[in-house]
């Protein structure tokens, strides 16, 4: 599954918290989402999962207007990893049925849980390292453990998109090593992976292609194209000069009467001045 | 051997076996702990323990209404209820979803007009004794009618519960997951259950159980058998299933016990099962593995 963004503006209450973002995750791409606190990674890929409305769109080649957000083969299943913190870790389940949730998919509401679907779960507890773990319920675990029952829940998911959100935040480097090679694993099966991260090192050495966000787009290619110290800091410059309070802007970017890129410049003088 | 099953059976059989309405009262009480107490669980699960409180005092002027239009007939009380814990439930969703008010606190603020609009009506139109029998029930006085209304919501309420298990389950457990799925790709089917009507579906089956627990245990104390055991329930097991069981269980024991004890000692029968599910919860919180006995005792045995 590939995803086409065209002008992509994704807002909370009017307010838009990600603008303007056009480009390509293509099919069997793996990318990491990276910029600082408040760049809208998340509500991106919540734009993409379709928890947020989307708005935006443009002119495509053929001159027909196209839609903000183009998901190609939709038909194929998605899977979206939120942020840690959007769980009831408390709810007495164990972990079996909760990766066995993962094939909502199949089953439903209403479907019946076959001795194929439980092999595919014991399997897929197997490969993250929880094998005799089944019984016992998710408010036991360790914040790694529970991750690594959530990416269990992801393979049984079987999806062609997938989309992490700060997939090990609060988890050990053992469980990140684990993790990772997973996401690796994805991307050699050419499944079409994205993930926000925060660890630049982690970036550089086993994602492909980067995703730089402060707003809007910084930049977006490979990732040693991406990730230069240039961008990094006009990315910075870029999350501190924002108005929080911002109207919805104009499609030249200016911001409450005043050139964005006015705003930007000043900022980028204080700060190498400082 | 005579000598001590006779006080037993005077005690705890013959109430049941010599009087025809204490046996409706017992199956009555029955059939409400095995539907009522599961869905208290999962209320306590959705963080929404106060909800089951708000509605049933919501679902007080349908019961006036109804009162008013023909005396105290159980069909219209109880419909006139349904009616009204309905609206109430849509109005408070309505409110969350285009205002910035969060769903409990909608709903607060609706029972509240509600509970003084019901009270106002049914003072009105009645004697302080029909008040107080809307209040606080009576079991004693459950009719064939009125066994059958709370047989029916019960066994059709136990079935649909059971139907609609796994997606309450999911929508309570991660929301987020379920939306994005819906979202993204359900199949014709699935699109039709969006995540909205799960939690619809669960608020109705809510206030049809307050709304047959009225007669038997009154608006104010049908809540009571709902959330009590299901408290308590949380304290005994760590899964899901066994927390339903053990709920039921115990309002089931709190209804029997409840019963017998009115009457014995001639006290209300709904204050008294539920004074007696209050007994099950502070014993659970004192004995049962999450309780506070087990854990300082296993915390001290970790220090040593």
């Amino acid at each position: 599954m590939s995803v086409q963004l065209n002008n992509l503006t994704v807002s909370y209450r009017q307010h838009p918290a990600l603008h303007h973002i056009s480009g390509r995750f293509t099919q069997g791409s793996l990318t990491a989402v990276i910029g600082p606190n408040g760049a809208g990674k998340s509500t991106l890929l919540k734009g993409i999962a379709g928890l947020l409305p989307v708005q935006g769109g443009s002119k495509g080649p053929d001159g027909l207007p196209a839609a903000a957000l183009q998901i190609d083969a939709l038909h194929q299943p998605m899977a979206y990893l939120p942020q840690h913190s959007e769980l009831d870790h408390s709810f007495p389940i164990t972990v079996h049925d909760c990766v066995m949730l993962g094939l909502w998919g199949l089953s439903g509401a209403f479907g019946r849980a076959t001795p194929a679907m439980r092999t595919k779960v014991d399997a897929a507890l197997q490969t993250v390292g929880l094998q005799g773990f089944e019984r016992r319920p998710v408010g036991t675990l360790s914040s790694g453990q529970l991750q690594r029952t959530l990416f269990a829940r992801l393979l049984v998911q079987d999806a062609r998109l997938i989309l992490l959100d700060e997939p090990f935040n609060a988890v050990d480097s053992k469980t990140t090593a684990a993790l990772l090679a997973l996401v690796l694993q994805w991307h050699r099966e050419g499944r079409t992976v994205v993930a926000v991260l925060h660890d630049d090192a982690q970036v550089r050495s086993f994602f492909p292609q980067t995703l730089l966000l402060a707003r809007e787009c910084i930049a977006w290619g490979p990732t040693a194209a991406v990730l230069t110290e240039a961008n990094l800091q006009r990315a910075r410059a870029m999350a501190e000069a924002w108005d929080e309070t911002a109207a919805v802007c104009d499609i030249d970017g200016s911001l409450n009467g005043q050139s964005f890129d006015a705003l930007l410049a000043q900022r980028l003088t204080e700060s190498t001045g400082a | 051997m005579d000598a001590l099953l006779t006080p037993v059976w005077d005690v705890v059989f013959a109430p049941f076996a010599d009087y025809a309405f204490m046996r409706r009262a017992l199956v009555a009480t029955l059939a409400l702990s095995l539907s009522a107490a599961p869905l208290g669980v999962f209320l306590t699960l959705r963080r929404m323990s106060l909800l089951g409180d708000a509605l049933s005092h919501a679902v007080l002027p349908g019961v006036a209404i109804g009162f008013m239009v023909s005396g105290l007939s159980l069909t219209a009380m109880a419909l006139g209820g349904v009616v009204a814990g309905l609206m109430v439930a849509a109005f408070a969703g309505l409110v969350s979803r285009f205002t910035t008010l969060k769903e409990d606190a909608s709903l607060a603020a609706i029972y509240l007009v509600a509970l003084a609009l019901g009270v106002t009506l049914i003072s009105g139109h009645g004697t302080q004794l029909d008040l107080l029998h809307i209040l606080f029930g009576s079991a004693l006085g459950v009719d064939r009618e009125g066994l059958l209304l709370v047989a029916g919501v019960s066994s059709a309420s136990v079935l649909v519960l059971a139907a609609m298990y796994r997606g309450l389950v999911l929508e309570t457990f991660d929301p987020v997951f379920l939306n994005a799925h819906h979202k993204r790709h359900g199949s014709a089917c699935s699109k039709l259950l969006s995540p909205w009507v799960w939690h619809q579906a669960f608020l109705m089956l809510v206030v049809v159980n307050l709304v047959a627990g009225f007669q038997t245990l009154g608006t104010l104390m049908a809540v009571g058998l709902m959330m009590l055991p299901a408290v308590s329930a949380r304290l005994w097991h760590d899964t899901l299933p066994a927390q339903l069981m053990n709920a039921s269980t115990q309002a089931a024991v709190a209804g029997t016990a409840g019963l017998l004890l009115s009457y014995h000692f001639d006290t209300p029968s709904g204050p008294t099962i539920i004074g007696c599910a209050g007994v099950l919860y502070f014993l659970s919180l004192l004995f049962a593995p999450g309780g506070w006995l087990p854990r300082s005792w296993t915390t001290r045995h970790r220090v040593a």
